[in-house]
């Protein structure tokens, strides 16, 4: 009766969530609009998983509240399960089983009309017909992952939730699957998508960022980035790790990173910065030369997880 | 209104048909897939019964028995001659005091001990019905029963050989005079007064093994699912507990019958038990007892946290069943504690159901106060799963 009320396909705020001493999610609240891919972003423990099975109904939070296409995400978790697709981050589908009687028991769990046709159109959509009748476990980790991304689109959810769906998975594959995303969206599906990779995070509409259970930043690159004091020099030279570590002692130099012969040289304040990396470029005993860049989003977000590192404790060691 | 509406609705969507016969499908494949799971549920029957039927004699031969003849007459040496050359008594002493020989079936050196009085042949002759002193050491029914009725027939025709005229039991009956035997064989069972017959068994193996195989593999049913991560694939469905749980144990219930039905071959033709009741509601008692069995597995599958704890908890629940249940020791001997327990447990009355079928052709009337017991362990049981059956993965 709500199920297209709704404005925003997740609407939640203010969620936590306690394993025991450990406070996992601590105030997470967003916003993902209808038709749009939302990148999840977040160290290794940093809550993203928890967070998503927050939404989803998996997990009861312990305090907040909001709604998931429309449906409250305390009380109406059986319509949540209907309506929304999940990908869970471990692949889990029955390996001992077969590539259609998965989808074959996906179909009837989720009391699909025609169920025959809808499997077998599933399967040729995947380029799988011919490999329908091999144990699902036999499958590689690009192919388990295809399979997972159809199984959990099979009963036509108007929200994926994918965590971490392209880890492990080689870049062409990736290309593939982020194509396939993007026509999701098109079609009006939403999509909140983990992800560890900045090329994908770029491929988003809205990106939050997560760390230590802690939502960070949220909106569009762009916005991300500008909303940060953050600068950015590129030096080019040889023997760049040397200077690296020299630049990383001084003063407005928040971070550095080595990419081949380039040098990113990351600070808060502009003025010592450009200060610091012209006096290492000019002490340089190799020659080397320097520009101010534009910052990236990687930039922006290990600047962010550095900053919030130990405050609060660390939870995020555990996990 | 509204709220009334979804309410209906969402009760409505506890149960599904179709979702449910999802997940059975699904069991029953991987189950079918499971070529170790699947010997398993051939093998344990096949090797148990022939165990507990074979290795395990309910009619041994040969046991040691002591003779304390203090009457030296020629039927004292007849009746010891024919304990001799029968089968089931080895004598193993004959010249022992009766104090020696008590002491000796004390620490089990001897199962039998057979005391012919002093005066025995000569009270005989003048007719005065003396008694034979027969003890034996019952601590096992099944070990002396045999021996003790063969005792019986030997005695009978020891007298019969050896009785001239009146004295002779077939003269006396032709006679019509006296309907008595000459001398009486008077037994006591030793430590264990309740001599179980050795039909017990077999019926009863058939709860045991029915028991141990169906708690372990459906105690593995939803604890597998955790381990391997695919729980929270199944949480993320529309799946209720129910249909997960009742569809889980249906593939098993179809085992159970099968396991059942090879016992039952085995009973009836390896060791001729006799079927005195009807087949089909022995069938229909089966399956209670398995369902009951059954809900038991999977409720301990939905406390356990992994595989290893569903078969430890496995354990928990088979030994007081095979301990309590009346099938290794008589229930009537155990304590008041112990049959308390014991009335608790499926397998106590299903031993008595199907004893009751098999061997007393017992129908309805005499079976109903043991099968309303089984329904309701299988209510409270099936409860306790779908309580404990988490539908998130708090």
């Amino acid at each position: 009766m709500n199920a297209d009320a709704f404005q925003y396909a997740i609407d939640v705020r203010g969620l936590n969530k306690h394993f025991g001493p450990r406070h996992v999610v601590r105030d997470v609240s967003l916003k993902v609009g209808r038709g749009e891919i939302f990148g999840f972003l977040g160290p290794n423990g940093s809550g993203k998983t928890t967070s998503i099975r927050l939404m989803c109904g998996l997990l009861t939070p312990d305090s907040g509240e909001g709604t998931c296409l429309g449906y409250d995400i305390l009380s109406q978790q059986a319509e949540i399960r209907r309506h929304v697709g999940y990908m869970t981050q471990r692949f889990s589908f029955w390996e001992d089983l077969t590539l259609r009687e998965n989808l074959d028991f996906i179909a009837r769990v989720y009391a699909m009309p025609d169920r025959r046709n809808c499997v077998e159109r599933t399967l040729e959509e995947l380029g799988l017909s011919a490999r329908a009748r091999q144990r699902t476990g036999a499958l590689s980790g690009g192919w388990k992952q295809r399979l997972a991304l159809a199984a959990c689109m099979l009963h036509k959810p108007k929200l994926l939730l994918l965590d971490e769906p392209t880890a492990g998975v080689d870049p062409a594959a990736r290309r593939d699957f982020w194509e396939e995303l993007h026509r999701l969206a098109a079609e009006g599906i939403s999509i909140l998508v983990s992800t560890h990779y900045m090329d994908e995070a770029e491929r988003c509409h809205k990106l939050a960022y997560i760390a230590y259970g802690k939502l960070l930043a949220q909106g569009t690159a762009a916005e991300i980035v500008a909303a940060q004091p953050l600068r950015t020099w590129s030096i080019h030279g040889r023997n760049l790790a040397a200077l690296s570590q020299e630049l990383r002692q001084k003063e407005g130099v928040a971070q550095t990173v080595v990419f081949g012969d380039l040098l990113h040289v990351s600070g808060d304040n502009p003025a010592l910065l450009e200060q610091s990396v012209r006096r290492a470029v000019e002490s340089a005993p190799e020659k080397v030369r320097c520009e101010q860049i534009a910052t990236s989003i990687e930039d922006v977000f290990i600047y962010m997880m550095n900053r919030s590192d130990g405050e609060e404790g660390s939870p995020g060691e555990h996990g | 209104m509204k709220r009334a509406a979804r309410k209906i609705a969402r009760h409505i969507e506890l149960f599904s048909l179709a979702r449910w016969w999802g997940i059975v499908l699904k069991e029953f494949l991987q189950l079918k897939r499971d070529r170790i799971t699947f010997a398993m549920i051939i093998g344990i029957p096949i090797l148990q019964i022939l165990l507990f039927g074979y290795a395990i004699n309910s009619d041994p031969k040969h046991l040691p028995t002591a003779v304390i003849a203090a009457d030296h007459s020629e039927f004292s040496r007849s009746f010891i001659a024919g304990l001799k050359n029968s089968d089931y008594f080895a004598i193993s002493a004959e010249h022992l005091s009766e104090a020696e020989a008590q002491s000796a079936l004390a620490r089990g050196e001897i199962q039998f001990m057979v005391n012919i009085p002093a005066d025995f042949s000569r009270r005989l002759v003048r007719g005065e019905h003396p008694a034979l002193l027969v003890e034996a050491d019952a601590t096992d029914p099944m070990a002396t029963g045999m021996a003790l009725s063969a005792l019986q027939q030997l005695a009978a025709a020891v007298a019969a050989r050896d009785l001239k005229g009146v004295l002779n039991p077939q003269a006396r009956q032709a006679a019509a005079f006296a309907p008595q035997d000459p001398f009486e064989i008077r037994i006591h069972r030793r430590y264990n007064p309740e001599a179980d017959t050795h039909y017990n068994i077999i019926p009863g193996l058939m709860g045991v093994i029915l028991t141990m195989t169906l708690v372990m593999l459906t105690g593995l049913a939803m604890t597998r699912e955790r381990e391997r991560g695919t729980m929270e694939n199944l949480l993320a469905t529309p799946v209720t507990p129910i249909e997960v749980m009742s569809g889980k144990i249906m593939p098993y219930i179809a085992i159970g019958l099968i396991q059942a039905s090879i016992i039952l071959i085995a009973a009836r033709y390896l060791f001729n038990v006799p079927f005195a009741g009807s087949l089909p509601t022995l069938y229909l008692i089966i399956l209670i007892f398995v369902t009951a069995t059954l809900t038991v597995g999977i409720t301990l599958s939905s406390i356990a946290q992994n595989q290893l704890q569903a078969v430890q908890l496995g354990f928990f629940y088979f030994l007081p069943s095979l301990l309590l249940s009346g099938f290794m020791f008589p229930f009537r001997g155990m304590p008041q504690w112990a049959q308390i327990i014991g009335e608790v447990l499926p397998l106590t009355h299903f031993n008595r159901l199907i004893r009751g079928i098999l061997l007393k052709g017992n129908s309805w009337p005499e079976l109903w106060p043991e099968i309303w017991p089984l329904l309701l362990f299988i209510a409270v049981a099936m409860g306790i799963a779908v309580k404990f059956y988490r539908r998130t993965l708090d």
